[in-house]
């Protein structure tokens, strides 16, 4: 028995088949549209093999080369967010019998089982962020909370980090740290994997693979440092950076990014950890049934603070100071966990480029 | 109600009286019509619930206790403000409603004991505090004097006349109002002056320095009274306000009521004036 093990990329296709043997649908990244974001995948070949990404302040570039790697990409567009919390649902009905009066709620509990094969080790901070807020909080939401027992992951290390990327600063490391039933880190022809729990070790156990040899670890640990090294973005310790936000409400730079930003909600969308909703009703024309629906919100949406004849956020800075601000700060108070992981997707979806690092250290530099 | 399952789902509740209290306000006497959550559902003073109207939305409302004091009841007294109020305002008796609650922190009734207790309120921020009142009068020899200080723009927009003359009425209790916009009409039922609440200041006849102020009214209000009690000796602890800021689930995940590090729905509405000061003090924050 070892820590390591190596997976070949031959075995693929049968941990996809092992999947689904136990009711899972399988997820993975795939080349769809441009981009590399998660769909269900039915074998080895349905994986972005050959695609390397490019993603800068406000662009993201795919091409695809002839590398045999399956996970040559940095992150998909998306996180795995979606999944678990989802862009748009219905979270109970009403029925209403028009002749008493009378309504019915239902509860509405929509869970699918997913195995994410491949799950960026920011991402998976992510969703352990988010743990706390949907699931260890004063309130649960079931839906969450099944859908996360319902969950198996393997975790995907990195080899390469893009130019956005800042998990190393902020303390963290391209490598899953925790959480995961398996992580994987590729290197030639297949995957150094680590056991993260009892489903994981089920699953090796299937393959009937080898212990990995010392010098495929020698490979998968430098392709890890390799993807840290990269990185080249710097802040001032994550706690530091807490107290100086909260200490410059004021400070010129809010005006200064705020004459930049446009207010699109790029950022919250595409971000692992925002979680803002607003819930809608949505009845039918008998006046028998109504849906009520709970679907992604954004600080910067321009009613996102309006309270009966008030909009207490009005001017973008206030909204852009309520996003960084809690993204950066307040989220420590509220879930003693930090907000961010690095993923660097904000950055990369901003139609006018702004980097949360850079407007960070403006205002830490200076305070 | 402790939620262990599912608290984004609303109860049943039946409008047992609807009741027009003055223009576009007006009151909803509920209980639910489960009798298991009839049995067991109950509020402290300052909680509020998500009211559900069908096919229309959820609004969060201050809990006033039932006039009748029957058990399982509690009322809403709601202004229309927006498209789910105005609906709510054609609401009968016998009509049912969605409800999820109790949420939010309460007023300090504990913490009041034995202190003389200022009630100051401005329009429809006497609501919140009603219920609050009524345990004071309830439980009249733990607390001291009790002063009521209400300000309404004028004598057009005084509801719960009925109530305040009760209370005016009740042992070593003041009811004083005052009128901003016009002159007041003095109904010969307590003390009327025009102008603001806080004019009522220098003739108090409380020990400040041994009193609680609980307070409600629009933010500028709220923050001039602490203000100017705190000067006239109540100490900054003693003071309590309850903030208001858009909220959808009630439960801390929607995230539309944040005020820095502070979700107004499960970390207030009711606070010490010390832990929100600063907060408040932040233009747009």
């Amino acid at each position: 028995m070892s820590h390591y093990y190596f997976v070949p990329h031959s075995k693929i296709d049968r941990i996809i088949h092992y999947f689904n043997e136990n009711k899972y649908k399988c997820v993975a990244p795939r080349y769809m549209e441009g981009g590399i974001s998660y769909a269900p995948i039915n074998e080895a070949n349905d994986l972005p093999w050959g695609y390397i990404d490019e993603q800068k302040p406000g662009s993201y570039k795919l091409t695809k080369t002839d590398k045999k790697h399956a996970f040559g990409f940095t992150v998909p567009t998306a996180s795995v967010k979606p999944m678990l919390f989802k862009a748009k649902e219905n979270v109970w009905k009403v029925k209403r019998d028009t002749a008493t009066g009378k309504l019915a709620f239902e509860p509405v509990v929509d869970v699918e089982r997913i195995a994410v094969f491949g799950v960026r080790p920011c991402d998976l901070r992510g969703i352990e962020i988010q743990d706390r807020v949907f699931q260890h909080n004063s309130y649960n939401d079931v839906r969450y909370t099944k859908r996360r027992e319902n969950q198996f992951i393997i975790a995907m290390n990195c080899n390469n980090s893009h130019f956005n990327c800042f998990c190393v600063t902020l303390g963290d490391y391209p490598r899953a740290d925790k959480g995961y039933d398996l992580a994987m880190t590729e290197i030639e022809s297949g995957f150094v994997a680590e056991i993260g729990s009892d489903k994981g070790r089920q699953l090796l156990f299937h393959l009937e693979i080898e212990a990995a040899t010392g010098a495929q670890v020698e490979h998968a640990l430098k392709a890890i440092d390799n993807a840290a090294e990269m990185q080249h973005k710097q802040l001032p310790p994550i706690k530091e950076v807490e107290a100086k936000l909260m200490a410059n409400l004021e400070h010129p730079q809010w005006d200064d990014v705020s004459s930049r930003c446009l207010s699109c909600s790029s950022c919250t969308n595409s971000c692992p950890t925002c979680f803002c909703h607003t819930e809608r009703d949505v009845p039918n024309v008998l006046g028998t049934e109504t849906e009520h629906t709970r679907e992604w919100d954004s600080c910067f949406s321009i009613d996102h603070s309006y309270t009966h004849g008030e909009t207490y956020r009005e001017n973008p800075k206030y909204r852009y100071r309520q996003w960084l601000t809690h993204k950066f700060s307040t989220w420590r108070d509220q879930f003693r966990t930090k907000g961010c992981v690095g993923c660097g997707r904000c950055v990369t979806w901003c139609p006018v480029k702004i980097d949360v690092v850079d407007e960070i250290n403006a205002i830490c530099e200076t305070s | 109600m402790l939620y262990t399952d599912d608290a984004y789902t609303p109860h049943e509740a039946e409008v047992v009286e609807f009741i027009k209290d003055h223009r576009d306000i007006f009151t909803l006497r509920l209980k639910f019509t489960s009798p298991e959550l009839d049995a067991k559902y109950s509020f402290r003073p300052g909680q509020f619930n998500m009211i559900y109207l069908y096919g229309v939305g959820e609004v969060a409302i201050s809990i006033v206790n039932d006039r009748n004091h029957q058990p399982g009841r509690f009322e809403h007294t709601i202004q229309v403000v927006g498209r789910i109020t105005k609906g709510m305002m054609k609401l009968q008796t016998g009509d049912k409603v969605g409800v999820r609650g109790p949420f939010g922190t309460s007023w300090p009734l504990m913490e009041a004991m034995g202190k003389d207790v200022i009630i100051v309120t401005g329009g429809l921020g006497n609501a919140p505090l009603v219920a609050a009142t009524e345990e004071v009068l309830r439980n009249r020899d733990r607390y001291g004097k009790l002063r009521v200080l209400h300000g309404i723009k004028s004598n057009d927009w005084l509801i719960y006349e009925d109530m305040y003359e009760r209370w005016n009425n009740s042992p070593n209790t003041k009811v004083m109002m005052a009128t901003s916009h016009e002159e007041p009409i003095n109904n010969g039922k307590w003390q009327w002056k025009k102008g603001y609440v806080t004019a009522y200041l220098s003739e108090l006849d409380v020990d400040f320095a041994n009193s609680i102020v609980m307070t409600v009214g629009p933010e500028p209000m709220m923050l001039a009274v602490a203000k100017d009690f705190i000067k006239a000796g109540v100490k900054p602890d003693n003071v309590f306000v309850s903030l208001e800021r858009s909220m959808k689930c009630a439960i801390g995940h929607c995230g539309h009521c944040q005020l820095g590090s502070q979700f107004i729905c499960k970390d207030g509405a009711v606070y010490s004036y010390p832990a929100c000061e600063k907060l408040l003090a932040v233009k747009g924050l």
